[in-house]
């Protein structure tokens, strides 16, 4: 892919592209100097913002053909392609408004949190040449309430590129509330518009009319980082790494039974046990792998060494022995709770489910509540405004599959010891959020 | 005989739930239980989001008839198997899993 836009891009960069001990991009600096890059160690290590040549002629073209050669993909979980967004809101009429989502709700997810505390001038770089390329006057970037360091940290990094002069458009940080369904695209729209951070029914998509009934780009932290590392290096530096399918590098939060759990940046659509090995390999024998977080699927030992379905960001390994039906059923009673309560499926649905599953962890349900759940599973998925209902159900039906001899067990010789230990998967109380704590 | 534009599938009508809007009123289902059923909690759940020609009239009434405006009534440029509607216009999937009660 050697295009007159990787070059035109490519020509303005000063610094060797990034590579870490292993091939990280992202996180290059980290294993550079172990603490945080300040703008003038950043703007060393990757060169200058090639914010002129994101522009040609007074269009921002270049750029969006740029990241769409790349083949780079949303890493907030959504997977849809980033060029593409970048044209639609491109595309549409009137100034356009960036926002950066660094909300990360996913209790077993760290990597956005990690990136933007080890390099948010990446994050801010992105931010700011996607303004550039969609004709947006304003940048906001949102963190959750809970993380206020971080908030100040970015604040603070913000101060410092607007004495430098760097941003072409202003940059606001906001904290937000920190509930499930509060990193939602819509969610966002709606708080920054004065409303609750709880999802809204689409359309109207964000892209067409969002924040102040504007185009309104909504990009991952990571993905805006990666925009950044295109619009310096061009397309063909980006593919190579990852796979045709899967290009670039990609964040993963890895935890629960490998000998060094954390963030790592590893090769896009690499199989699991490649990223498994990357936190130190698995600490004795596992019993399944949970991948994607708490809206994602469990994966059946032994692995398999294809590359995942999609992008998994998460991966929590769970040793042999423990109860994968009470991690699910916990997960479950966290979701029900967690649920913005705006649509009868969800609302009643996912409580029902869970209470469901929580009785079969329990070795108190019989076959006639499994069919009903099975039933009640079919019914969540695509009845919502948001997809919260469709990712517990995801979870759920792939715990059915892959613990189905627990299943067994457990409704015929009762609940296993270990479904009363504590749990493997990190999971929050399931308190519904007070009327007030939405905004 | 040339095609209707409906009969060629050019812009089928398929009905849409607002589920934010919903408040499980269940008058869809009352009036038109060919395509709308109900849920143990009385929100409905649409057994195909495509409206054949002739029930088209009584889609329009289940639509006029609620009272919270939460069913809608589009026009789809292609018609639904190949493209899985967006959010809100889906049927439910019946199962989520291969999986078989145990």
């Amino acid at each position: 892919m050697n295009s007159d836009t990787g070059t035109v891009l490519a020509g303005e960069h000063s610094a060797a592209p990034p590579c870490g001990p292993y091939g990280e991009r992202l996180l290059h600096g980290w294993y550079d100097t172990g603490r945080t890059a300040d703008l003038t160690e950043h703007l060393g290590r990757y060169g200058p913002v090639p914010l002129s040549s994101a522009l040609s002629r007074g269009t921002a073209m270049p750029l969006v053909r740029a990241v769409e050669e790349a083949g780079l993909t949303g890493r907030g979980g959504g997977g849809f392609p980033t060029g593409r967004k970048l044209r639609s809101v491109a595309g549409a009429k009137g100034p356009a408004v960036v926002v950066a989502n660094g909300m990360e709700s996913e209790p077993a997810s760290h990597k956005d949190e990690v990136l933007l505390s080890l390099a948010p001038h990446l994050v801010l770089d992105g931010a700011a040449l996607a303004a550039v390329a969609v004709g947006a006057n304003v940048v906001h970037l949102c963190v959750p309430r809970t993380r206020a360091t971080q908030a100040d940290q970015l604040i603070a990094a913000v101060a410092e590129r607007r004495r430098a002069r760097l941003d072409p458009v202003p940059v606001k940080v906001h904290t937000l509330p920190h509930h499930f369904v509060s990193s939602e695209e819509t969610s966002l729209v709606r708080w920054l518009n004065g409303g609750d951070a709880r999802p809204m029914a689409t359309p109207p998509r964000p892209f067409e009319k969002g924040v102040g009934k504007r185009p309104t780009l909504i990009g991952n932290v990571e993905t805006l980082a990666h925009l950044a590392l295109i619009a310096r290096y061009g397309p063909a530096w980006f593919r190579e790494s990852g796979s045709s399918r899967a290009p670039g590098t990609t964040l993963v939060t890895v935890s629960g039974a490998v000998a060094h759990p954390g963030v790592y940046e590893i090769p896009a659509g690499s199989p699991v046990p490649t990223a498994l090995a990357r936190a130190g390999g698995p600490q004795g024998r596992l019993g399944a792998v949970l991948a994607g977080g708490f809206f994602g699927s469990w994966l059946p030992v032994p692995l398999s060494t294809a590359a995942p379905e999609r992008g998994a960001g998460v991966l929590v390994a769970l040793p042999e022995g423990s109860c994968g039906l009470a991690e699910t059923a916990a997960v479950l009673e966290y979701l029900a709770a967690q649920s913005a309560r705006q649509c009868g499926p969800c609302r009643f649905g996912l409580p029902a489910v869970a209470e469901d599953f929580t009785a079969l962890a329990r070795g108190t349900a019989d076959a006639r509540r499994i069919n009903l759940l099975h039933h009640r599973l079919g019914l969540l998925p695509g009845r919502g405004a948001c997809s919260h209902p469709d990712g517990g159900a995801r979870l759920a039906a792939s715990a059915l599959r892959v613990f189905a001899d627990d299943v067994h067990r457990h409704l015929y010789t009762g609940p296993c010891r270990a479904a009363y230990a504590p749990l493997v998967l990190p999971v929050p109380a399931p308190r519904p959020p007070e009327e007030e704590e939405w905004r | 005989m040339a095609m209707t534009r409906a009969q060629a599938g050019v812009q089928a009508h398929v009905l849409a739930v607002d589920f934010a809007a919903c408040d499980g009123h269940g008058l869809c289902a009352e009036l038109l239980p060919e395509l709308i059923g109900l849920d143990e909690w009385g929100y409905p759940v649409l057994h195909s989001p495509t409206v054949p020609a002739e029930l088209l009239p009584h889609a329009r009434r289940a639509v006029a008839a609620c009272p919270v405006m939460a069913l809608r009534l589009n026009r789809a440029p292609t018609p639904p198997p190949d493209h899985p509607p967006s959010r809100g216009t889906a049927a439910p999937r019946r199962t989520v899993s291969g999986g078989q009660p145990g």
